[in-house]
């Protein structure tokens, strides 16, 4: 593998692994708090057919983001107030999420294009262009550190840059601030929180609610960013890769940035090289695709270190009387 | 009594009414989804076009899961539809368990193949994918200047290595030295709906060299032929005529008249001849799509190469291997 070709591996990682990083952090948040997320695809699917429908109509890649977060914080909103208010159980509801949106974007797509539950092709102003950072175009004759400037850190969307800034952001926010620090108490012992006064309720729909604006640019990305439209079923399952991402990474920010990368890359390697040949043996391309959740089981059966949810995860808060 | 009577008499009602419904053919699509712009699209629009010119009704479901292919099989069965049209491979097997159950339904599955013999209510019909395939592998190695193609397939399935497998055989033909990078988006039917890795594809397949590539790949297709126009190169679309989509960047589309098998299962209607029928070139069954989208694209040169390759086919000058009957290919190692 030649240096160029590493690179574009490596641009590809980036690409692949930014909706993977977005529902990740999503989850992260949502997780911490105590609320189980396996509705991440659902929101994601919602997001990526409401921006790139906005977009579309209104001609405006940012109406687009707007709306398709809107719609993911709405099922976020559905997902809150199912297990957070009514104390049902998380996962069903997260499932039945996942159910809702795969079913309503087809049809209301049909309703308003009539293409068969997808959006028309957006034209260039209702997508996310790369954009090309300062210099790069200046340095890309320089050696070994032009190209990388150039191929690798320049010259995608600015969801891409959105989402690498968000990794600080969330550690910052759940280790560094007043706020953070209740969210993830609220998510291992909810009823120190509440004998402290705070509101574990309240906390609780704000995780979802960030929750949902991140899988609402995770989707944007998707049908805005990479590509130029809604598909039906187009997240293909890259929400269970993010759910993986985060129990590989333990529940930290900085550790689903480097699982989200290395997912994305395993991604990037299986597209550019379909079979591996090692010379004794080949291995097939299913063993990459496969290989986020052979990872997953890897970790969750305990051979790298232990993987411990938050310890009040997937339990409704009952205050004591 | 008298009540007894009118039940009766609704009950007969009824029946008759199941009987006039016999005649209503129905279509069942594949996971792919009605408007997949490529092959069920133009199941749909075979469908369609047999309603309009009839003036007739057709009934037809888009399957959701592998789990309803003969549920949905019984049920069109058991409702008196006749002729029962389905479209992909996949239905062979159910075709094969249901159809001995409904003797006077005929059913045809498109893609798929089962036993005449065994089973003399089914229509097979196939088409010759590695034909039409050869002459749009031609266009791609005359159109390209780098010497490199490619290739993206939807779920890596025997059918699709047909595609390929005469795609690299007419890139081959025109030029021998060419190189035909292939590769497969999945190993199941999500394959089918991913265009953003036929996207991811597409461009590792770009910075490889390719300059022209041909998505078999449904809704995955999708995102091959945007990314070859955003990136100014040529795609070649699939079953239906996808040229529109990118006028001056799709170059062509390998036709497979999906719409002209279903069209005419219809028009036969319950008098449906079944066996095996075969549409190749000859039967203008599968074909490249030449219209005012691509027609600056294809100089007359080439279009002449391409007739000429055509006919051959047809005299059986020149012979295209069937990857599904060989199991290999002589052009391009899997």
């Amino acid at each position: 593998m030649d240096f160029l070709t590493a690179l574009q591996v490596l641009d590809s990682t980036v690409r692949l692994s930014t909706p993977l990083l977005l529902a990740c952090l999503a989850g992260l948040f949502s997780e911490r708090s105590g609320i189980f997320d396996i509705g991440l695809e659902g929101k994601m699917l919602a997001a990526a057919f409401f921006s790139a429908a906005v977009a579309f109509t209104s001609g405006s890649v940012w109406m687009g983001l707007l709306a398709g977060t809107a719609a993911s914080i709405a099922l976020s909103a559905i997902h809150g107030f199912a297990s957070i208010t009514f104390r049902g159980n998380q996962l069903i509801s997260g499932v039945a999420i996942n159910f809702l949106a795969a079913g309503t974007t087809v049809v209301v797509a049909q309703s308003w294009f009539a293409q068969g539950g997808r959006t028309p092709s957006l034209p260039p102003e209702g997508r996310f262009q790369t954009i090309t950072l300062p210099f790069a175009e200046a340095l890309r004759d320089v050696p070994i550190a032009g190209p990388i400037y150039h191929e690798l850190i320049s010259g995608h969307s600015i969801l891409v840059y959105v989402g690498l800034l968000a990794v600080p952001l969330t550690w910052w926010v759940l280790f560094r601030t007043r706020f953070g620090l209740r969210l993830r108490a609220v998510g291992e012992a909810p009823e120190a929180v509440d004998t402290a006064g705070i509101s574990v309720v309240g906390l609780r729909y704000a995780a979802v609610a960030i929750a949902g604006v991140l899988c609402g640019i995770a989707g944007a990305y998707l049908a805005t960013g990479l590509q130029a439209g809604f598909v039906k079923d187009m997240t293909a399952g890259r929400g269970f890769i993010a759910l993986a991402a985060l129990i590989f990474s333990k529940w930290r920010p900085w550790h689903a940035l480097g699982a989200c990368l290395l997912f994305g890359f395993l991604q990037a390697i299986a597209l550019r090289y379909q079979n591996i040949d090692l010379g004794a043996f080949t291995v097939p391309v299913q063993v990459m695709d496969a290989a986020p959740y052979i990872l997953t089981v890897v970790i969750l059966a305990g051979f790298v270190g232990r993987a411990i949810p938050p310890r009040a995860g997937g339990e409704p808060y009952v205050k004591e009387r | 009594m008298t009540l007894m009577k009118s039940l009766s008499g609704a009950a007969a009602a009824l029946a008759l009414t199941a009987g006039a419904a016999l005649a209503e053919p129905a279509l069942i699509y594949d996971l792919g989804g009605k408007f997949d712009k490529s092959f069920n699209e133009a199941a749909f629009n075979g469908a369609q076009r047999w309603a309009e010119e009839t003036g007739g009704e057709f009934r037809d479901i888009e399957l959701q899961s592998e789990a309803q292919r003969e549920q949905a099989l019984r049920r069109f069965a058991e409702a008196g539809l006749n002729p029962v049209v389905t479209t992909g491979f996949s239905m062979a097997t159910p075709i094969a368990n249901v159809a001995p159950d409904y003797p006077d339904t005929k059913f045809v599955t498109i893609d798929g193949y089962v036993d005449p013999e065994e089973h003399p209510n089914v229509l097979s019909i196939l088409f010759s994918e590695h034909e039409g395939s050869f002459l749009v592998g031609m266009l791609a190695a005359m159109a390209s200047e780098t010497g490199t193609v490619g290739f993206v397939g939807g779920m890596d399935i025997p059918l699709i290595r047909k595609f390929a497998c005469g795609y690299a055989q007419g890139v081959k033909a025109v030029d021998a030295d060419a190189e035909i990078i292939a590769n497969m988006t999945g190993t199941t039917p999500a394959a089918w709906n991913d265009p953003v890795k036929g996207s991811e594809l597409a461009k590792a397949q770009i910075s490889q060299g390719a300059d022209v590539i041909f998505a078999a790949a449904g809704g995955t297709g999708i995102g091959v032929l945007q990314t070859a126009a955003d990136e100014g190169i040529y795609s070649i679309g699939v079953d239906s005529n996808q040229n529109y989509l990118h006028p001056g960047s799709v170059l062509s589309s390998m036709l497979k008249r999906v719409d002209v098998a279903v069209y005419d299962a219809m028009s036969a209607g319950a008098d449906l001849e079944t066996g095996v029928q075969v549409l190749g070139l000859a039967e203008e069954g599968v074909g490249y799509a030449l219209d005012e989208h691509n027609a600056e694209l294809i100089s007359d040169e080439m279009q002449a190469q391409v007739e000429e390759a055509k006919s051959r086919i047809i005299d059986g000058e020149i012979t295209v291997t069937d990857y599904t009957a060989e199991d290999s290919c002589p052009a391009l190692t899997f």
